[in-house]
């Protein structure tokens, strides 16, 4: 049997870390676009 | 065959089905796929177990191979082009790793070295292996592509492509040249640090792709020397269990020379400069020292394989060091 607390522990775990990883995306693609803009100047 | 996943074990309820019929020859390795029901509320996957199947210690290499082949390079991207190349080429390996132990799940619990991986060991379930593998992969082909350029994105998923189907499913359970051919997939990061640099292929990257793949028989032929027990176990053809080790043995030392050559023909075809050429003598001379005792060696049990223990851990440092004498060689001539 799987202790709710763990399943609970680690769901939010994950999503904190896709949290983190979707806004350094979103940063990540900011800045590749402005040196894509920056290259073709 | 004892069961893969523990009896009332934490993942999914598990239907073990055959999809392909068991061979008759005796290195082909028996393949039993596993797959999830999903009737039962699973255990989420720990990020740690998420991390664990990327093979960071194997991507170290592979990112350090590809920035040493950016570097290399005789033009450098923007810093945040360069840094997303390199990440997409950590991610590609990571993915590799993943869908490389989603296959061999069964092979590695047959395996002490391996038994305590997190699919063998029972603490992610095989579905949630492969989602993350392709997902990883998929991402990081697409996002190569927006950042560098087509070449570099198509050289990635031939790199991973490559190292999952070719070596993964096709050679390694069926001939011992497993990991010559297979070698390739770990030649391409520097290749493809370069072609996302310069968006074009030349004779150096090619010579650096040619370096890593005559190193990974000797290499990997080192290892499999002292943990053969655990490739005969698993019914994996490694060149030891089926040609023997004296037959090993002269292999390595064949390849080290190869190698060593490949190593330094840059400097003579005027690639780079003399610190590289200098270096890359040195290091080959000690690599080639150190697979002559291996070639003398006669030990069958791995307590008594001092030698090949050497040329193993060797083996790893000269591949770093090589690859760093190579961009420090760049800066000192540029």
């Amino acid at each position: 049997m799987i202790p709710e607390e763990e399943v609970v522990r680690r769901q939010r775990d994950r999503a904190r870390i896709m949290a983190w990883l979707l806004g350094a995306f979103v940063v990540l693609m900011f800045l590749i676009t402005m040196a894509k803009v920056g290259l073709n100047k | 065959m004892a069961p893969f996943y523990p009896a009332g074990g934490l993942g999914p309820v598990q239907r073990r089905q055959r999809v392909s019929p068991e061979r008759e020859h005796p290195y082909i390795a028996r393949r039993v796929m596993t797959v999830s029901a999903a009737t039962t509320p699973a255990l989420p996957a720990d990020w740690r177990d998420l991390f664990a199947l990327t093979k960071p210690r194997v991507m170290s290499l592979v990112v350090f191979t590809a920035l040493c082949g950016m570097l290399a390079a005789p033009v450098l991207p923007p810093l945040v082009i360069g840094f997303t190349a390199i990440l997409c080429i950590a991610l590609a390996a990571g993915a590799a790793g993943a869908l490389n132990q989603w296959y061999e799940a069964d092979l590695d619990a047959r395996m002490r070295r391996t038994a305590g991986r997190p699919l063998p060991s029972g603490r992610l379930d095989r579905q949630t292996a492969l989602h993350f593998g392709v997902g990883l992969g998929a991402f990081s082909v697409v996002l190569m592509d927006l950042a560098t350029n087509h070449l570099a994105a198509a050289l990635l998923a031939a790199s991973i492509l490559f190292y999952v189907l070719v070596y993964t499913v096709w050679l390694k359970p069926r001939t011992p040249q497993n990991i010559v051919i297979g070698g390739a997939a770990g030649a391409f990061p520097p290749l493809i640090g370069w072609v996302a640099a310069t968006g074009e292929v030349s004779a150096l990257p090619l010579l650096l792709f040619a370096i890593i793949f005559l190193w990974t028989p000797p290499h990997f032929w080192a290892l499999s020397l002292f943990v053969r027990s655990d490739y005969a176990a698993a019914n994996i053809p490694m060149l030891p269990v089926t040609a023997g080790l004296a037959a090993t043995r002269r292999q390595i030392f064949g390849y080290s020379l190869v190698m060593a050559a490949a190593a330094v023909a840059p400097w003579p075809l005027g690639l780079t400069g003399p610190f590289y050429g200098i270096a890359a003598a040195v290091l080959s001379a000690g690599f080639v020292a150190l697979s002559l005792p291996v070639l003398a060696n006669r030990a069958t049990e791995p307590a008594a394989m001092q030698p090949e223990k050497r040329l193993f851990g060797f083996s790893i440092l000269y591949l770093f060091v090589l690859f760093a004498a190579l961009v420090a060689d760049r800066m000192l001539s540029a």
